[in-house]
């Protein structure tokens, strides 16, 4: 049994393309990235990282509500999604709004949906996803539905779904993962394995030495991927998704990252469960900085050029703020109209007695 | 017209809606070549295709999950959980998902999922088979629960479910697949969901009852004719929302109300209904509304489903007792 384990873990060796100098140390995979995506991708990592500071600063004053940082995650996150179509369905966790965002979802809204507003969750026609989801789990089963959704469909295009390290000791995450492999949906899991599950850290949750090993509990091809570096990530998820698109079905990638912040802005205190030279360890490998060490080193970014992202994100984020502080209120009345295509004769008579009561 | 039993009537419902509409999907365990447990969805597989009509892995959560992932993409999936007790398993898809979907998305997107279960005692199932859960599914907003006691409501009930744009948990009671036969029309038919319907009428006492307690109270119905005593029995048919309207109009007749339930006196939907005739109808009750349940006990051990499951005997007294108020 011992030599089982140490085989199947020897399996799972972490997959890098970039190291933390910023150089390229496994040529073979380097994505094939014109310059503008390039540097496209950083852009995106700029300005994922100043909303999460301003989301922070936002929400201590009391301007957002519901937050859950994504400082360090940046390559995983964005990695990820930068590597998907439009026609592609994104079944994110709660900490994955910027996918959301890259996908197309208005800043506003992201906001609206931090404060509680159901506006926050009414995608655009086109915008391919579901508003994040709270029950840990409970996106893995959906994905596989989705994933066999769009193969029945003959669609060319996946479902991809994220949760986090300790998401992987649910029930609904295996059964998720089991059922896309019997029936081969199109289907990319995620497993952003951050180190802890709000205190508790990735040891407690398994034994087992790696988290995309558990794909071979559901005989789902698995990879480990360095999530603090934008090319391995972006370079995993490429091939899932042609794997998928080819029908070979679907694919569980576990990227390794940190984050750097505490597990949501609702009275979470870090220092309590992790040391500072843990963070100063995993900040040194911080995506960001690797990427722009390797875009300096092509001359492909400058100083201005990231000031100026810096600047961009701060301004829509101001009028994003605006925009949702300025959105109607919500009223008992749009509450009971969202709950059925055709009203049940309880809800109708509620519905007469809030319009009588909003109408005062 | 033909004879048909409620099971067949299931049937044919699946099979009028597969045909009519190639976004619906029926799966669950066992439902594809083996036709399912109880022979729901037999020959539906080898009518409509693997892809339509298909087996899954042995897990309700990950069928749940499938089913709102399948709507998601547009289909009207029709999962069936293979016995009820088996729905704690899949309780977040139902209640903490499908149910929400709507609301959730800002009506944005939706979840026409039909979830269908077999339910209920009398037929000496083992443990967890025949509980009666539909409380716990009553209790949460965004699904309707809906139950049929005759093979023509089956059919009907079910088409209509399959089409309703929002989910209903449509509970099949296990005693009642096969007890009787009836005419059910060959076309396709709907039976309005949301709708009570009086199975019988009458001037001096209203039974409320679904499922197979229909059939206990037209029982004691019938045996309460013999004293002069003329019950009108109303079918709720959907017990999440309940039809107030049919059942106020009745009270309003008859001035007495037993409502009848399979379930346990803290369980069910019975209480719901008379919290709702009291602030409705207070003041034509000539007496207070009393009940027929289960005891609050674990569902019975098997060779104890006799003494245990309400029966025609239990509604005449509890007649009696409003009567003699």
């Amino acid at each position: 049994m011992k030599d089982v384990l140490e085989s199947i873990e020897s399996q799972f060796e972490m997959f890098q393309v970039l190291d933390e100098n910023g150089e390229v140390v496994n040529k073979d995979w380097m994505p094939d990235l014109s310059d503008d995506d390039l540097k496209e991708l950083m852009r995106r990592m700029v300005y994922t990282r100043v909303l999460d500071q301003r989301s922070i600063a936002l929400n201590r004053q009391g301007r957002l509500g519901f937050y859950a940082p994504t400082a360090g995650q940046e390559a995983s996150q964005l990695g990820s999604h930068y590597a998907l179509e439009e026609d592609d369905f994104i079944l994110p966790a709660y900490r994955d709004v910027p996918q959301l965002i890259w996908h197309g979802l208005p800043l506003y809204q992201a906001f609206l949906f931090s404060r509680g507003h159901f506006h926050g969750n009414q995608f655009p026609e086109g915008v391919n996803g579901l508003s994040p989801q709270i029950i840990i789990g409970a996106q893995i089963t959906q994905a596989a539905g989705v994933g066999l959704g769009l193969k029945k469909r003959g669609n060319k295009a996946v479902a991809v779904t994220y949760t986090g390290d300790g998401g992987t000791s649910q029930g609904d995450f295996y059964e998720g993962v089991n059922f896309a492999g019997a029936y081969g949906a199109q289907t990319i899991f995620f497993v952003q394995n951050n180190q802890f599950a709000i205190s508790v850290p990735v040891e407690k949750q398994t034994n087992a030495k790696t988290l995309a090993q558990k794909g071979v509990a559901a005989g789902v091809e698995s990879y480990l991927v360095d999530g603090m570096d934008v090319f391995a990530v972006y370079a995993a998820t490429k091939k899932a998704r042609e794997r998928a698109l080819n029908g070979e079905g679907p694919s569980l990638i576990e990227t390794m990252t940190y984050r750097y912040g505490p597990h949501t802005m609702a009275g979470d205190d870090p220092t309590r469960y992790r040391t500072e030279d843990m963070t100063n360890e995993w900040e040194k490998r911080d995506p960001i900085v690797r990427l722009r060490k390797f875009l300096e080193g092509k001359d492909l970014w400058s100083e201005d050029e990231e000031n100026k992202v810096i600047e961009d994100a701060k301004e829509d984020i101001k009028k994003a703020i605006k925009e949702a502080d300025d959105y109607p209120k919500q009223k008992v009345t749009d509450l009971i109209d969202i709950m059925h295509d055709e009203l049940p004769n309880n809800l109708q008579e509620q519905m007469e007695e809030y319009k009588e009561k909003e109408s005062k | 017209m033909a004879q048909k039993t409620m099971i067949q009537a299931i049937t044919d419902a699946m099979y009028h809606e597969l045909k009519n509409d190639e976004n619906v999907l029926v799966f669950g365990e066992d439902v594809g070549q083996n036709g399912g447990v109880f022979r729901a969805t037999e020959g539906l597989q080898d009518e409509f295709g693997e892809d339509r009509v298909f087996d899954t892995p042995l897990a309700e959560s990950g069928i749940g999950g499938l089913s709102l992932g399948l709507a998601l993409q547009g289909f009207r999936p029709v999962p069936e959980i293979q016995f009820i007790g088996f729905t704690y398993e899949a309780m977040d898809a139902i209640n903490g998902q499908i149910a929400r979907m709507r609301y959730r998305s800002g009506d944005s997107k939706s979840a026409p999922i039909t979830i269908r279960t077999p339910f209920g005692g009398g037929v000496h199932t083992p443990e967890l088979h025949a509980d009666s859960l539909e409380g716990l599914i009553a209790q949460q907003p965004g699904i309707r629960v809906v139950v049929p006691s005759t093979p023509y409501d089956a059919k009907g009930l079910l088409i209509s479910s399959i089409r309703n744009n929002d989910p209903v948990f449509f509970m099949e009671h296990m005693k009642l697949y096969r007890s009787f036969r009836a005419e059910v029309p060959d076309e396709d038919y709907t039976v309005d969901l949301d709708k009570a319907d009086i199975k019988q009428e009458g001037k001096d006492v209203t039974l409320i009852a679904y499922g197979a307690m229909v059939h206990t109270a037209l029982k004691a119905a019938e045996e309460l004719e013999k004293d002069n005593i003329e019950a009108e029995v109303i079918d709720l048919r959907t017990i999440s929302p309940v039809d107030m309207e049919t059942i106020v109009e009745s009270v309003k007749k008859t001035n007495r109300v037993v409502m009848i339930q399979e379930a346990q006196r803290q369980a069910g939907v019975a209480a719901h209904v008379i919290s709702e005739i009291q602030e409705r109808a207070i003041l034509h009750l000539e007496a207070p509304v009393l009940r027929v349940t289960a005891p609050d006990t674990v569902y019975p051990f098997s060779q104890a489903e006799e003494v245990w499951l309400p029966t025609h005997k239990d509604v005449i007294d509890r007649v009696n007792e409003v009567i003699n108020f």
